[in-house]
């Protein structure tokens, strides 16, 4: 809402240059904090394309000299991780089989808790809510050892089952907050409205309530899906060799001692690991950005 | 039986949650802390034995390594974040044609993995070939930038990385906090020739101190549970010399099968987090039910 326009005290000259060339310094300014930000990228992609050889004789931030997709193959479906060597895919494939159930079960839930604290307060839904919103904020070393027990008296230790399970509880807390926050906001004499006329409380959430949610929905789901896409913890917790999710693959390839470093397979694989988020926060930024900001501000 | 179930269905719907966070956190932190107060190596024991693996956990160096760490990660982590988060928000509050382009990249590593971002700084810092050889490259053959293999230096490189992976996200809740600033009174500030500079520190700075507040929060909470960068970027080495106290207590539970100091150094972590999350979230709380 400010600018650095010059205050209009000073002769209008004096102004105009002294504007235009504050508006350049600026603009040198933000292109170069972009440069700091997209180099990383730029240097991942460019050493994922060049060939062991070049990577030694060359510059970090050269571009290739001969491009190779090499790398990238080895990285999709023959890079070690300690023992195997079928590179990332079974692994970004767990990933999959575990987010998207995990994600679907804890927006459903989130929806119906957010649903019951918002519009249907009765005496102690104040204090589940706060209860249910401290869960969000607790380091979760502090649960690891108890849910690794847990798992193996449950039998899914180390299974997929058992990392969406884990999931699903610890997303809780958020997807009601999410959920909450918004059908706040919708005025609850929709509900007297609609009770009166007979309508029972599925029939409120399921006819009114869900189709107003779209954003909401959303927002959660992107959020979720990248919280457990980029889970580390849980994932090097509570799996074992087969069924951890992808960001493990992705550091057991870089950091397995076996044989020559592959620099490039391992920026390949890094890029695969982090590609699904990336598409999410280009193509829907902006819902990627209000979930941040509701998760982290909104207590 | 229909009737009542109608009437109480919304808690019926509520309790399994409800529920599932009393056993899996409440309870799980209650176990937690009984386990810390125990002898337990290997597995498990119940018999409670008081203080001794708080005593064992500030005895040891390692510990005294990670904690060092945590003050001197999260110090700089918080400061230089908050400082680069507020500038980049001032500068593209300037009426800039392609602010949305720009924020997209600014903010854009906040989507990935922690353990992405470790793969590539590790990659960037990598001392035989990655800005050091680069640097020499240019003719400065007496560059040295071993940051990531020197012990004393170490820690400096996950600052770095946390830093590049969060700071688009300070400068987003700063935009936004920037946005809300009521504009007739700036409008009114420049009538009267007040220069730019102080109306930000005079004016809408002070305006955004709730801001402040929220972005320290998520930050200090950002980094007491730092792990995977860790992981990612040096594994807490070398040695231990970039272990964080959720390095520190992995290591306990899963490498060294000492659950008692696992449980200790995870109900210490609690602590801290509680000790800065919870007086925030009571006066939100208590500030929307006024």
């Amino acid at each position: 809402m400010t600018d650095l326009s010059m205050p209009q005290t000073q002769t209008r000259t004096q102004s105009a240059t002294g504007k235009i060339a504050l508006r350049w310094l600026l603009y040198v300014l933000l292109g170069l904090f972009a440069l700091y930000y997209l180099m990383p990228l730029f240097v991942m992609l460019t050493t994922s394309l060049k060939s062991l050889e070049e990577i030694r004789t060359g510059s970090l931030i050269s571009l290739p000299r001969e491009v190779s997709l090499d790398a990238w193959k080895t990285a999709w479906s023959g890079a070690c991780t300690g023992i195997q060597c079928e590179g990332l895919r079974p692994y970004f494939w767990n990933s999959v089989l575990i987010a998207v159930p995990a994600v679907a079960i804890s927006t459903l839930l989130g929806a119906l808790n957010g649903y019951v604290v918002a519009q249907w307060r009765f005496k102690g839904a104040n204090i589940i809510f706060s209860l249910m919103l401290f869960g969000c904020f607790i380091p979760f070393q502090v649960v690891l050892l108890p849910m690794a027990r847990l798992l193996g008296l449950m039998g899914i230790a180390g299974t997929i089952p058992g990392l969406i399970f884990v999931h699903v509880i610890y997303g809780l807390g958020f997807t009601t907050l999410f959920f909450r926050n918004y059908y706040v906001t919708i005025p609850s004499e929709l509900t007297k409205a609609a009770r009166v006329d007979g309508a029972g409380f599925l029939r409120i959430f399921w006819s009114i309530f869900l189709p107003l949610s779209l954003p909401i929905i959303v927002v959660t789901v992107i959020w979720q899906f990248t919280q457990i896409w980029n889970d580390f913890l849980f994932g090097v917790s509570f799996s074992q060799a087969g069924t951890q999710p992808v960001t493990v693959a992705l550091n057991n390839i870089v950091n397995s001692t076996t044989g020559v470093k592959e620099y490039n397979v391992d920026m390949a694989a890094a890029i695969i690991a982090g590609l699904p988020t990336l598409l999410v926060y280009v193509v829907a930024g902006k819902y990627f950005i209000r979930g941040l900001t509701a998760g982290s501000v909104k207590g | 039986m229909s009737e009542w179930l109608e009437n109480h269905l919304p808690k019926v719907v509520l309790a399994p949650s409800f529920i599932a966070v009393l056993i899996f956190v409440y309870g799980f932190i209650g176990w937690t802390a009984w386990v810390s107060l125990t002898r337990s190596k290997l597995l498990p024991k119940y018999e409670i034995k008081g203080f001794i693996q708080y005593e064992r956990l500030f005895d040891s160096p390692r510990w005294d390594t990670a904690i060092n760490n945590l003050y001197i990660f999260g110090a700089l982590f918080i400061v230089i974040a908050m400082v680069l988060g507020l500038l980049l928000a001032i500068l593209l509050d300037q009426k800039i044609r392609v602010e949305g382009a720009i924020r997209t990249i600014y903010l854009y590593p906040m989507a990935l993995s922690m353990i992405v971002t470790g793969t590539a700084w590790k990659w960037i810092l990598n001392p035989g070939l990655g800005i050091e050889s680069m640097v020499q490259g240019w003719g400065f053959t007496n560059f040295e930038f071993d940051w990531l293999v020197n012990p004393d230096y170490a820690i400096y490189t996950i600052v770095m990385a946390a830093i590049w992976q969060s700071s688009g996200f300070v400068m987003a809740l700063f935009l936004a906090g920037l946005r809300s600033v009521d504009g007739e009174i700036i409008k009114a500030a420049q009538v009267d020739g007040i220069p730019t500079w102080r109306i930000y520190t005079a004016i809408i700075i002070p305006s955004m101190a709730p801001i402040f507040l929220s972005a320290f929060i998520v930050l200090a909470h950002l980094a007491i549970k730092s792990f995977d960068l860790v992981i990612a970027l040096t594994g807490g080495g070398p040695g231990y010399a970039t272990d964080l106290p959720a390095t520190y207590m992995y290591a306990m539970a899963f490498s060294r099968g000492d659950i008692g100091q696992a449980a200790s150094s995870a109900m210490i972590m609690m602590l801290v987090v509680f000790a800065i999350v919870v007086p925030y979230l009571y006066s939100e709380l208590r500030a929307k039910n006024d």
